[in-house]
This record gives C-alpha cells, structure tokens and sequence, in this order.
C-alpha cells in the first residue's frame, strides 16, 4: 500500500489580538491508500484545522504535509486549486451546491475548473450521478431534491475528477439517521468497490463505526488512534 | 479553452438571476440610449444649422458700393454708381475662385395681374442667380442670357406673389404688368420660406437685372453682385481676388480706400456652428453622467452580488477554481451586462432618435462613430466598475466563505 497523506509535526496556531490560539500541536499521521479513516473529537479539538489543511484550504504554522509523495503544506494558492481541483474531493455538511443550477451543472462544477470537453464533462458526470444513484434526476435543482438526494449530488461532484482522496466534514450532520446511514452505505461502498480513499470528521460515535480506523483529536492533538474491528456495515445499500 | 469555460460560467451565473441581471443592465441601458438618442439631436441640429446656412449660402458673398472718404469727405450716394454689371462678369471670366456672379438689383413694386394687385420686391438678377441661390424653378424656366441682351419684358415669380395674383391657376404665360410694362411670366419658383428674420422669400418677382436697370429703374449700376465661391473654403481666397480686381477695375491708387464693400456669412455661420457644438457637448455630457451613474449601478450590484454569492465562491475555490478564475467570472459578469446593456442602449438611442425624427419632426442624426463610442464605453464602464468587486471575490479566503450564511 503506498501512502495517500503524511503528515509530519504539524502545528496550526491562530492569532487573536495579542493572543495565540494553538489549534494543532504536533500532529504525525500517515493514512494509506484505500483507507476509511474517521476523525472525531469535540469542537475545539483541532478536527477542522486538521481537515482544513488536508483539504489545501488553510497552511500550517509549521511541519510538513506530504500528498501522495509531494509535500504541499508550502504550494501557492494556485498550486492548492489545482490540488483541490484534480486530487481531493470535498463533501460538506451543509451540502454545498450551487442553487439554481442543475445537479449535472453541479457536478460538472469541478471538471469546468479544469478544460473537460463540453461533451466529455457530460458524459463523466451522467457516469457519476449514476453511480451514486440519481442516475433519473439529472436536471433536477438542489430545491428539488431531498437531503440525502443533494448530499448525493456533492459525493458525485467529490468523485467527479477521480480525487486521491475524499474529505467529508460531517456528511450526515444535516441528515435523519435512516437518510445518514445510506449516505454512509454509500461511501463504504465507493471506499472497498472502488478502492477510494475517505476522511471522515464527524463527532458521533455510531457514524465512526462505518470507517475501518478511528482517529480521536483532544485539544490539538491525536489522542487514540485505532483501527475498528467491527465495521458497521449497511446491508440495504 | 479556460476564458471560454469562463465565459459560459459568467453567462450561467447571469442567467440564473435574469431580473437582477436586467435591472442592472437597465442603469446602461438608459445611460447608453441617452447618450445615443442625445448626441442623435444635437448632431441633428447641427446638420440642419449647416445645411440652412448653406442654403443662406456660406460661401456666398455680397459685394456692395462702398461710401469713399475723400480728404475727409464722405462722398455718400456718388460712390453708389460704381459697380457696374460688367464687374460681374469679369469676376466669372477672371477669377477661379469664383463659380458664378450675379448683378442684383431691388425695388418694391406693385404688380398687376387683371383685377388683383399686390405690392413686393422686384429683383433685377442675371441667370447666374438662379445656382447661386440654388432656387429651383417649379414649373416654366429661370431667366436666360437671350432674355438679358434684349432686355427681355420676361419675369418669374415667387410662390406667394402667384398665389396672391393668380390664386391656384397656372401663372406661367400669364401677363403681369410692373410700372405699367407688361411682363410674361416665364417660371415659377420653388417655395423657400421665410428667412431667419421673418423675411418672406417667396413674396418676389424676378426679372432681367438688363430689363430692371433700363426699363425700371433707368440706371446703369447695379446696387450690388452677389457671387457664389467654388467652395466655403475658397471664401476668403475669393474675397481677397475680388478685392484686387474690383481695385484694378475701378483704377483704386495704392493707399486709397476701396470704394465697395466685400461681405461673407461665414461669421454667421461661425456663430449658429459653435452655438449647436455647444448644444451637443452640453446634451453628450448630461448623457455621458447618466452613463456613469448606470456604472456605478452595476458597481454596486455587484458588490452586493459578490456579497451574497460569497458561498458559491467558497464553493468554486473548494472544487479548485483560483483566484484568477474567480476574479474573470465577475469581470465578465460586469462587462456582459454593460456590454448587453450598451446593445439594448444602442438600439433604444437610434430607435428614439428614429421615433423623434417620424414623429415630433426632430432632425435626429445617429453617427456611426458615437454608437461604437458608446458601446467600447459601456464596455469598459463594465471592467473599470466590475473590477473592485471581482477582486474583493477573488480575495475571499476559501474556509471563510464556505462558512459563510
């Protein structure tokens, strides 16, 4: 297995006025490829910092991160887009879709970042919003679609470019459990069919139990770090 | 590939929001139509200020007998008898400046026709007349040479000296007599109005200036030549030839005075050009504010745009578009919106200028050059105001406004 993310001493600290805030000290992780890892902790304990600078959104104050061999943590801004662009994929709590605009539009979103052909970007995203099974609802506006529909229609966007990796901040935060589960269904399946690799934050614990390794921030640092024996697995989907 | 992807972002954004898009528009819309529908009238007026100066005939010039000074003497009326018709001619045969010359003679007379009379100003001219007032003849024909060697008993009158005498009949061969000679009506001229002094140029009769000097007024100067340049712009070539030969005609020595007068209308010209230039620039500038404010319009929607859109530019950062890309959506938002603007401008400026000319009679006239003018303007009336508000969304930090409710 070759390594997807690693991260090296990594230290995030934010200045309020005279005030310095560490958020992350010294955070060493290495997640493999294929890997479904979910990071938990209370608010405050670093989780969104560490996912922040995962996602090439926000720069550590100092250490090292490594994507797939290359250390980013320094790129420039241009550099991260290109990154966030063609090598993560981003599912967010509140869903994040564009109003007003198809789910074929929103999932064509990233490929327009980066010169798909118009017929080609079609194409790609029928494929992906086939795959997360809103195959029948391609012209449909997120005001159209259920919770879990449009949280499907941002995994599809995630997927969109073939990502190293997905980061999902809470994906079934806004979600009623049944609707949670099959969302999490849904991510088990692309991470042991597809081989994707997932990072998952959340902060509850029944959610974790989907992903394969746990992962527990506590003021800024990892606390535990286990792999989970007993896979929740979702049968009905 | 990526400007065009970027373009059809732009175009999508505009799309999803048609109403806030035209209402923007509207600022460039009005502005551009004003400054098109305005500069339309002013342009107008100024066309119709030249041609009805050219019909007064800029380069037209008058030559009058002047009062000489001699010794501190006014020799008055004397001088009066200097102009002869052969001056005229000489200036036609001599001077290439010149295109035509016309002795001029006038008196008001009473004319008869049958029962009916009706008092107006006889003129004495020569046929050359006819091109240098560019009066055209109605019905019948203007005075010719054959009519100025015999003196011809020959006249063509006005329009309203034929409605007065003759009412709706045909006047042409009719018989009208002057200080009792009869007179054959040959023509019949065109209307022409009034003057700018009220002046009634229809209320004319004209006849030989030969048969005016002999048979009318017994003399045998003219009371003055009128004289047609080739072009406005020969005037003061020709007025200055003029002055020579009249001086060498009429034996003038070195450091005397002329004994006539040389006058042109291009200061009236002058004077009417510059007050409707003024008009113009005075109409363009309000126009060009209205433009302006249509400007900041779109400034400020779109600050307010990039305000509430701020989620949807974290969410193009997050699914990795750059600064850069963000920036172009906006400015291209901005610019095909005063540039779809400055179109719809356009067509509303000539349309009103079109609808004013039909209807209210304005001489509109719609330039080429200020409609592209316009529309590079509103063009960049769009990159100019859509460039602050494209560079603040550009600016966003990515978490921030994904965060962002």
């Amino acid at each position: 297995m070759s390594e997807v993310i690693r991260v090296e001493n990594l230290f995030k600290t934010y200045r309020m006025g005279d005030v310095e805030v560490p958020a992350l000290r010294g955070i060493n992780l290495t997640i493999e490829r294929g890997e479904f890892v979910a990071v938990m902790g209370s608010s405050g304990s670093g989780k969104s910092t560490f996912m922040n600078i995962l996602g090439c959104l926000d720069r550590p104050t100092s250490g090292q991160y490594w994507l797939e061999g290359e250390e980013v943590g320094s790129l420039s801004a241009d550099a991260w887009a290109h990154i966030r662009n063609k090598r993560i994929g981003f599912v967010f709590q509140g869903f994040n879709l564009l109003s007003r605009t198809t789910a074929l539009e929103n999932v064509e979103l990233p490929m327009m970042y980066n010169g798909y052909a118009g017929k080609e970007r079609h194409q790609r995203a029928v494929e992906v919003l086939s795959l997360v099974g809103l195959g029948q609802r391609l012209d449909h506006t997120p005001n159209r679609l259920s919770g879990g529909q449009q949280q499907r229609v941002a995994i599809a966007r995630a997927l969109v470019n073939k990502p190293s990796l997905i980061l999902a901040d809470e994906p079934t935060g806004n979600l009623d459990s049944a609707t949670g589960s099959e969302i999490m269904g849904l991510f088990q399946r692309l991470n042991t069919d597809q081989g994707i690799t997932i990072i998952l934050v959340t902060h509850e614990r029944d959610i974790a139990e989907y992903a394969k390794r746990q992962i527990v921030f506590r003021d800024g640092g990892v606390i535990s770090d286990k792999s989970n024996n007993q896979v929740l697995v979702n049968l009905e989907s | 590939m990526r400007w065009l992807m970027t373009f059809r972002i732009a175009l999508r954004a505009l799309a999803r929001n048609k109403l806030r898009a035209f209402l923007t528009m509207l600022g460039i819309i009005i502005g551009v139509g004003a400054v098109i529908a305005m500069v339309a009238i002013g342009e107008g007026a100024k066309a119709t200020i030249r041609s009805q100066i050219s019909a007064l005939g800029t380069n037209v010039l008058v030559i009058l007998p002047g009062s000489n000074v001699q010794g501190g003497v006014r020799a008055g009326s004397g001088n009066r008898y200097t102009l002869l018709d052969s001056d005229a001619r000489a200036m036609t045969r001599e001077l290439r400046s010149i295109a035509y010359a016309s002795p001029v003679l006038r008196r008001q007379e009473q004319v008869i026709a049958g029962n009916l009379n009706w008092g107006t100003l006889a003129q004495g001219v020569a046929p050359e007349f006819e091109q240098i007032r560019d009066w055209q003849i109605e019905s019948g024909r203007f005075l010719h040479e054959g009519d100025m060697d015999s003196a011809a008993k020959v006249t063509v009158i006005g329009q309203t000296v034929a409605r007065q005498l003759f009412g709706n009949d045909d006047p042409i061969d009719s018989v009208i007599r002057i200080r009792n000679i009869p007179f054959r009506v040959v023509g019949l001229l065109v209307g022409k109005g009034q003057t700018g002094h009220g002046q009634d140029q229809d209320d004319t009769v004209m006849v030989p200036y030969t048969t005016m000097q002999k048979r009318l007024m017994r003399i045998t100067y003219v009371q003055s030549i009128v004289v047609r340049a080739i072009s406005a712009e020969k005037v003061p070539e020709a007025q200055e030839q003029i002055t020579l030969l009249l001086r060498q005609r009429h034996r003038i020595a070195e450091g005397r005075e002329d004994d006539f007068t040389v006058r042109n209308l291009s200061d009236i010209a002058e004077a009417a050009q510059s007050t409707a230039r003024v008009m113009a620039v005075l109409l363009g500038s309000v126009a060009g504010i209205s433009l302006l404010v249509g400007g900041i319009g779109i400034m400020n929607i779109m600050l307010v745009s990039v305000t509430e859109r701020t989620r949807e530019i974290g969410i193009r950062m997050a699914v990795g578009a750059r600064g850069r890309d963000i920036m172009l959506q906006f400015l291209v938002e901005a610019v095909v919106m005063a540039a779809t603007g400055g179109g719809i401008g356009i067509l509303l400026g000539i349309g009103s200028s079109e609808v004013l000319k039909l209807w209210a009679n304005w001489p509109t006239l719609v330039s080429p050059s200020i409609v592209a003018i316009a529309f590079l303007f509103s063009g960049a009336v769009g990159v100019f105001f859509g460039f602050y508000p494209a560079k603040k969304a550009s600016t966003l930090d990515p978490i921030d406004a994904l965060r962002y409710e």
